[in-house]
This record gives C-alpha cells, structure tokens and sequence, in this order.
C-alpha cells in the first residue's frame, strides 16, 4: 500500500493557515502532534451527542459515554499488543504514567538501602526525575547508562550496571533529543537474569513505528495521546496484569474503590484501581480516534514515509555549512527527530529566525538536560516529523538556515 | 512577523562585540541567573560604588547583547542614575511595544524597544537585569523594585 502524504494532510485543517506570512512548517511533532478532523469530529460529537460520567450511572447518556471510553481502551490494548483490555490504564499523560509505577510499583518492591534502580542519561525529565525521587524517598540507589559519541545507549557496562542488587530499570525506547530508537533485547535479557522489572517511555515510539508489548517483552510502558494526533491530558500506562493485580493505588478517591467504610477501604481490580475520580472521557474517547486513524493507515507505512523523511533530512541538513547533527547521523536505528546545532549561533535565535520563516522547530534542552551535557552544549535545535512531513518542508528548514547564517554570519 | 524588530544591528554588534565581558575581582556582590526553560544562564559581579560591573554566561544574541548593554550603560554611573535607566529598561521591556524608549536614558537600549513585542524573548533580555540587581542588593545597593516578569 503507498503512502499518500498529500492526502493525509489534507486530513488536518491546520495545515490551511499561514505563520508569519509563510505557509506552516511544522517540525515539532516530538513535541507534540498535529490532530486530523477525524479525532476532532469525534471528540465534539461525544460531547454534543454522548456526554455523560462513565462506570458509574444507569442512565443512556452514561452507559453510552462508559462504552465509548472502555471501547478507546479496547483499541488502545489491541494497538500495542497487550494482553487483556485490563493491562489499559488510563492517566493524564506519560509524565504521570511513569510517577504511577514510580510510587506504586516502589512500595510494591518494598525497595530500601541498597536496592539499586537503573535508567540512563538519554532520558527525558520524566523518566528521570520521578526515579530521582523514588530514591531518595526510600534510600535505593540510582544508576544509569551513559550515552555514546554516536548517541547510542551505552551498554559497554550492562551486567555491572543491571545487577542482583537492580530491582528496576527504566530506560526511553526512542529518544526525544537524539532520535536514536533504543533496541533493549539485551537489556531486557540482563533484567530477567537478575529479576529486575522493566519498563520502557514509550512517548515517542508508540506514535510513529509499530509497538508490541509482549514482543518487547517488558513489564510496563507509558505513552501520551497528543502525541499521537490525539488530544492532551490523556496517556498510558501499559502493564503486565499480574504485576498491575499487587500494586498499591497511586492516587486515591472515587471510582477506584471496592468498599468503603469509615475505617478501611479496599480497591477495584485493575485498571479502575489506578484511575480515581473522573478519568478525561473525550480525551479518552480521541485518543481511541487517533488509533483507528493510525491503524487506517498502517504504522508499517507511517514508519517508512518517516524513514524517507529522516533519510533526506539528514542528507539535507548535513549539507548545510556549520551544522553539527547530535545523534545516529544515518537513518537506521533512529526515528524522525533530529537535534543539531549552527556554529556560533543560540538555538533560540535559530528558532526565532525559523519562525519568522512560518518553519516551527523546538530550541532548547527538550526537557533533557543530560543529553545537552552529554554533548557540551546548553541547548539545541530540533526537528521533528510525523506522517504529514514533506520532502519540501524538509527543504523549507535548510532555506530557513541559510537565512540563519545570513542573520548572524 | 519583522525580524528586523528584534534583531537590530545594535544588538548583533553587541552580541558579536561585548563590551566588559569576563567575570573580574574584587566585587561585593554576585549573582547567577538561570532561565530553566532554555539553559541559559549569566553571572553578574558588582562593586558596592558601582565602579565594576563584571560579568559572564552563556545564551542567545538576545541575553548576551543585553548583558553588554547594562554594562554600558550602568558601569560606573551613581546609585539613582542606576536605578533610572533600570527602571526604564525593564518597562520598556513589559510595555510590549507600546512605550517609546528615551535614547538620553537608554543609549543602545533603545534597540530592544523591539524585543519587547516578542514576549517569548522578553525572558532573555531581562535575565542579565535580574541577575544585576540581585548581585547589587548583595553589595548593598538597592536599584529598584522587583518587576513581574511575565514569560
């Protein structure tokens, strides 16, 4: 099946507006995604036709909403492979996916001093911070893999690093600064000898390159709706059922309840259990759009149009006088997300130049400080694509630079 | 949106030519600034006299031309007259656009009239003042109050 990129833009109306007099670049989909009419009129139609709470009332309009939000995580589960509808839960996003098994899945490990839990410097904040966190709440210490020259997980020190003192390790599949798609067989086999649990950010794989949890063979993953041309303010968290069934409840309150009585509460099964008060319905409900419109249009074929892309931007922007490409300079073994730098020039002056072109790029430390130390910089400029980016856009970004070098050469 | 607002051949030939830049001895006062949402960060040294104003850091034409600006302007100028031309350059910078600088009290500052309309930018241009009046209240001069900056 070929890919129609000219078709699938027409699917988004924002593609139709200008920037700064310019057609719209954009090439911050890492950032996050683009949403076709296809989640829009979903989300507007459940509000306008459906709207009622869900799990809990007896009435049409909330036995229909209650369908609509377990269908969406019906076509989540079926989307990453998991096995049961149960192993879905829903959370706000990636960010608090990750806190969820953080606290959770921390006390359910009963961790303490010496305990080690592992994650790397290629790491956004988010699966970083929370682990920081975790450690020093409860003594165990943190560790992590460093980054290669060429932007790959450096697993030179794997059975050192992943040992029988490691009760978790959490590592991102695909960086959102490098673009370097994370192959973790190695790292999950280490895991297994040593009993370790593993979980994997999947925010930026999920969206654009098919994604099998029990291929991975992982305990949990988080991932984000917007992203993935769904709304904001919906994520998910994936877990192995069995693991889900022992772990404590993260946030308490309504909906996550078995029985309460003034003295003692006990908790619903999974995955109702980690979803206390009204979960985000619509957002639920389009994220459950975004999947039927993804799955339409194969991830097999997403992910080769993204190849493509990555392959002439990489060729394009190499070709450019003083950039400096962080990460795999060939497209394999990456994905659609490249941060590089302009001698001599601030990645926010090249951002602001860019706009003023109508080209939408992200400067800064893409909430991963590390990796700009790693690579001795205080920011950098970072293009990122999706299903929608064309060859000509890619051509808008190296003009968009050489204007960059007229500015400030 | 005109470029040519924002990046003023005054504040190019600052960025590519600071003036006073390089962190010197003896100060009374330092401060580090950082703006968490884009890492760049500047140290600033003052004498209680206001005879030096040192400083050093890392960041866009914007902050970096900024910094040699202040140091223009306020080096070895008295404690009122400094905190005039403070004042002055942080409302220009709040006024998004609307107020028309005073070159006698602004010198080069003027140029930054048109950052002032690019509110994601404000941030950079204002971090070297913030960092200025902190390392200033450490040597003891006050120049002023603190201003809301709006990201």
């Amino acid at each position: 099946m070929s890919f129609d990129v000219a078709r699938v833009r027409k699917d988004f109306p924002i593609f139709e507006r200008e920037v700064n007099g310019h057609p719209l670049v954009y090439l911050d989909s890492a950032n996050t995604s683009q949403k076709p009419v296809q989640v829009l009129d979903v989300m507007r139609a459940h509000q306008e036709k459906h709207n009622g709470n869900v799990s809990r009332s007896v009435h049409t309009l909330g036995t229909e909403s209650t369908e609509l939000y377990e269908g969406a995580r019906a076509k989540v589960a079926a989307f990453i492979g998991a096995g049961s509808t149960d192993e879905i839960v829903f959370t706000k996003n990636s960010t608090e996916a990750i806190n969820l098994v953080a606290h959770a899945a921390g006390q359910l490990l009963k961790l303490g001093p010496g305990d080690e839990v592992v994650i790397s410097e290629m790491e956004h904040h988010s699966n970083l911070v929370p682990w920081q966190l975790l450690c020093e709440r409860t003594g165990a210490t943190l560790r992590w893999f460093g980054i290669t020259d060429e932007g790959r997980l450096d697993e030179s020190a794997l059975n050192a690093l992943v040992n029988e003192r490691t009760k978790l390790v959490s590592v991102v599949h695909m960086s959102n600064v490098l673009g370097t798609i994370n192959d973790v067989s190695a790292l999950v086999a280490r895991a297994r000898q040593v009993g370790a649990l593993v979980m994997l950010d999947c925010s930026q794989s999920v969206p654009h390159f098919p994604v099998d949890v029990r291929e991975l063979g992982v305990d949990f993953i988080a991932f984000t709706g917007h992203k993935m041309l769904g709304p904001t303010g919906i994520g998910v968290l994936w877990g192995r059922y069995e693991l889900l069934a022992t772990m404590p409840p993260f946030l308490a309150g309504g909906s996550m309840i078995e029985t309460v009585a003034m003295g003692k509460t006990t908790f619903a099964a999974p995955p109702a259990r980690f979803e206390a008060g009204t979960p985000p319905i619509t957002e639920a409900i389009g994220l459950g759009a975004a999947v039927d419109y993804l799955t339409g249009l194969g991830m097999e074929n997403i992910h080769r149009h993204e190849q493509e892309i990555t392959r002439y931007a990489l060729e394009q922007l190499s070709a450019v006088p003083g950039v400096r490409i962080y990460g795999p300079v060939k497209p394999e073994g990456r994905g659609g997300t490249v941060s590089f730098g302009v001698d001599g020039v601030h990645p926010h002056d090249v951002g602001q130049i860019l706009d003023a072109l109508g080209v939408e790029v992200r400067v800064g430390h893409h909430c991963a400080r590390p990796v700009c130390v790693r690579f001795g910089v205080p920011a950098m400029t970072r293009a990122s694509f999706y299903l929608y980016t064309t060859t000509d856009e890619i051509d808008a970004l190296a003009r968009g630079l050489d204007q960059v070098r007229k500015v400030f050469g | 949106m005109m470029l040519d607002g924002l990046y003023q051949d005054i504040i190019l030939d600052h960025y590519k030519h600071p003036h006073g830049r390089g962190l010197r001895e003896p100060f009374d006062g330092e401060a580090h600034h950082v703006n968490p949402t884009c890492g760049d960060e500047i140290t600033v040294r003052v004498t209680a006299d206001l005879a030096d104003i040192s400083y050093d850091g890392l960041g866009c034409s914007i902050s970096q031309a900024s910094a040699s600006v202040l140091h223009e302007l306020l080096q070895g100028k008295d404690r009122a007259a400094v905190a005039e031309i403070h004042h002055a350059f942080v409302e220009l910078m709040q006024s998004r656009g609307q107020v028309e600088p005073d070159e006698d009290v602004l010198g080069d500052g003027i140029a930054f009239a048109g950052v002032a309309k690019f509110p994601a930018r404000v941030k950079c241009a204002l971090l070297p003042w913030m960092a200025f009046k902190d390392a200033a209240a450490r040597a003891g001069v006050e120049v002023g109050a603190s201003p809301e900056v709006k990201a």
